[in-house]
């Protein structure tokens, strides 16, 4: 038989009809494509797809299992490093991780490693997997965790399963950060799949604490000094987004992503007025970034009912940084792409409405600092987009509220945490953080990679600490 | 889960809710807010905290029933719970010695201006507050503003209580007076405070303002509550909601709160269409 150099499509909904609903595009494997899609795997005996995963899931273990039609065994196999397998297939940009060291990416196309564990961990939510209680003995060690998005949430599942008694505070209503918050209901649906995956953490012993805000609510210094919380674990993420400071900004119709997809994702305000949380979308949106979370408020603007949907971006389709699944399937939609565009002036009418994006074109230059063709403005080549709302995507930093009210937690220059990059451990002895509030925006699985170095590096942490206490 | 301890109605359409919520009332300063949600549907409302109790564990809202949301809120009763309160949210009331201070309140914003009031008295200085509404029987707080101030002044609109004027008149005079004002805190409609900033502006005196556009998150992640405060945009929530008066941009902060006008119509015309439908059910 030869080898088969392609993956086996993953069905999805139709675009015509997808563009009218919030329900996720992908619709994922059937048990034959699973079995199918896993016979590709060659079980090398290096397993180069391994280097690539952040957590180091045993990758050709568990779709061995797969291919047998072993799903519980499949789904064990993956836990045992992972917490989140359902999201990480989803979200994960596999074609620059697992599956970019894969060998059969060097003739055709990777197995689809991503595809694999989202269908092992979706069976296994579907048939209701039991999930035993971890036993915590009444003298476990107390962890708090600050931020429950994906670095949160990772150490909270590797410390409680060492039997630690792991707290988990959120400032929000629901815990999944990012997750929630951020990646639209089409990409990683809600209740089905973040909130089924965080309940399976509450059903091994860890508690959330949500509508808790710390740096207000408790200090990190309360936490430890009058909370008895042994060892912190900082994972509050990138959540602050960046404006462009340009003439216009605060008129109405001007988003930023991060409230445009919240008002979307966490508060529902696509079901309007059943969910009490309104959401303006205009005729013609212009979405300025390139990266993923312009592709979701895009593809968000879109499904809420605007007729043309525009990316404004300063560089060229090349360096776009949105995964190129994401940016295939806004294209796919109807996005219109302006690239090698910057905005210069969001336009208003008098009772402070938007009524057009000025911009100008670029043309890429010398390479910069990170190596990319830096963009310059082009000469007398201002126009005017015709849109009537606005979505700022062009980043995030770090909100700054657990560093301004923590005694001797260090910071850079930008806000974010100076941790150890491989053990999370920061300037303050018995807190450590990981996740975007250390990179800065980066993705699900760094952050989670970041999560589980941080877990046992806390692990080694707390047992050095008991033994000089006894 | 937050109980509902106390439901009482200050005033047609003003109610006050005592909530159980011990570890926002241990923290709580005059200034800041909390962000609730009523229920699942629910969206997130920011409200001013108006009072709390750190030994009995609550903190104390104030709120007019203007709007779907804020009508099912109030149509919680005493031993029912919020779905969701998050704080003390905001900076705190900068509070120190300053010397004659004038408290400013229109509406249903004395109530967050009352622990200010009281928290400028705790530290010794002498407070003189004006409170006003449209008429008597909205207006709010009173005794409580009597209680922390040397001297209280009240207006409404229509003279049916205390002097026939807006709050701007009285404060005038006040500044035209021998007295030093040292320092003048207002809070109520965005147009009540930007002509209290107006009335300041020509005497130099400090003004504080407390914001109120709209937020979703409350904790700086989205930026929803941006106002531009001497050219530069902050963000409310976190920022403040208190900002120097004589900087802030008022015209755009009121244009920005009418975003969703066509929105809470029609969020109301569902609620109401939903009771209407419960009422046939019950007949039938």
């Amino acid at each position: 038989m030869s080898l088969l150099l392609t993956k086996h499509p993953m069905p999805e909904q139709e675009v015509t009809a997808r563009v009218e609903n919030f329900d996720e595009v992908t619709l994922g494997y059937t048990l034959e494509l699973a079995k199918a899609e896993a016979e590709r795997c060659l079980q090398c005996k290096t397993a180069p797809c391994r280097k690539g995963c952040p957590v180091e899931v045993d990758i050709p273990a568990f779709i061995k299992k797969v291919k047998a039609g072993d799903l519980d065994s499949a789904i064990a196999k993956i836990k045992e490093v992972n917490s989140l397998p359902a999201v990480c297939g989803r979200v994960c940009p596999q074609e620059e991780q697992c599956e970019k060291y894969c060998v059969l990416a060097k003739k055709g196309e990777a197995v689809g490693i991503g595809r694999l564990e989202r269908y092992a961990a979706d069976t296994a939510r579907n048939k209701g997997e039991a999930i035993t209680a971890i036993e915590c003995s009444a003298a476990a060690q107390k962890v708090a965790i600050i931020g429950s998005g994906p670095a949160g949430l990772t150490v909270a599942g590797d410390l409680a399963k060492k039997g630690y008694k792991v707290t988990v505070f959120e400032a929000l209503h629901l815990p999944g950060g990012v997750l929630m918050y951020g990646i639209p209901e089409f990409r990683l649906p809600k209740d089905e799949v973040v909130q089924a995956e965080i309940n399976n953490l509450r059903k091994l012993g860890v508690e959330i604490i949500v509508n808790a805000v710390i740096g207000s609510t408790f200090t990190v210094d309360e936490l430890m000094e009058k909370e008895g919380f042994d060892a912190v674990f900082i994972g509050t993420g990138a959540g602050l987004p960046h404006f462009m400071e340009i003439p216009g900004e605060n008129l109405n119709g001007v988003y930023s992503a991060n409230e445009f997809l919240t008002r979307c994702n966490l508060m529902k305000a696509y079901r309007f007025p059943q969910s009490a949380t309104p959401i303006h979308v205009g005729k013609r949106v212009a979405v300025v970034g390139g990266g993923n979370v312009a592709m979701d408020g895009a593809r968000t603007a879109l499904r809420l009912g605007a007729e043309q949907v525009s990316i404004v971006y300063r560089r060229s389709e090349k360096e776009l940084p949105a995964r190129l699944e994401e940016v295939h399937h806004a294209k796919e939609e109807g996005i219109e792409f302006q690239l090698l565009t910057a905005p210069t002036a969001v336009l208003g009418n008098v009772d402070g409405w938007v009524i057009g994006l000025q911009c100008v074109r670029m043309e890429l230059g010398e390479p910069d600092a990170s190596g990319r063709r830096r963009p310059v403005e082009a000469p007398n080549s201002e126009f005017v987009l015709d849109v009537d709302t606005v979505i700022i995507a062009i980043g995030q930093g770090p909100n700054p509220l657990v560093q301004s009210t923590t005694k001797g937690l260090k910071t850079n220059k930008k806000g974010n945490i100076i941790a150890d990059i491989d053990n999370g451990a920061t300037s303050k002895p018995g807190v450590f953080a990981g996740g975007d509030i250390v990179t800065g925006a980066a993705t699900v699985i760094l952050a989670m990679g970041a999560g589980k170095k941080a877990a046992a590096a806390i692990d080694t942490y707390l047992q050095g600490k008991k033994e000089c206490s006894l | 889960m937050y109980k509902i301890l106390v439901k009482q109605q200050l005033a047609p359409s003003v109610q006050l809710f005592e909530v159980e919520a011990p570890l926002i009332a241990k923290k709580a300063k005059p200034g800041q807010f909390v962000i609730l949600r009523v229920n699942d549907h629910g969206e997130r409302i920011p409200l001013t905290i108006a009072d709390f109790n750190r030994e009995k564990g609550s903190v104390t809202l104030i709120f007019q029933e203007v709007g779907a949301s804020t009508l099912e809120l109030g149509r919680l009763q005493q031993g029912e719970f919020l779905l969701d309160l998050v704080g003390p949210l905001g900076k705190p009331t900068h509070i120190e010695k300053f010397g004659t201070v004038v408290c400013v309140g229109g509406g249903i914003g004395i109530a967050p201006v009352y622990p200010i009031a009281r928290g400028l008295k705790e530290a010794g200085n002498e407070v003189i507050s004006i409170i006003g509404a449209r008429s008597e029987e909205i207006l709010i707080y009173e005794e409580e503003m009597a209680a922390v101030s040397d001297q209280l002044i009240i207006t409404t609109d229509d003279g049916s209580k205390g002097i026939k004027a807006l709050v701007t008149q009285p404060l005038k005079e006040l500044l035209d007076s021998d007295k030093t004002i040292s320092l003048v805190v207002a809070i109520g409609p965005v147009i009540m405070m930007k002509f209290v900033a107006e009335t300041t502006r020509p005497y130099g005196v400090p003004t504080v303002v407390s914001l109120n556009p709209i937020m979703v998150d409350g904790t700086g992640m989205c930026g929803g509550c941006r106002v531009s405060v001497g050219q530069e945009n902050k963000f409310a929530c976190v920022d403040g909601p208190e900002f120097d008066a004589h900087k802030v941009d008022f015209e755009s902060l009121m244009a920005r709160q009418r975003m969703y006008k066509p929105h809470e119509k029609q969020h109301s015309e569902h609620i109401a269409g939903k009771r209407e439908e419960g009422c046939k059910c019950h007949s039938h």
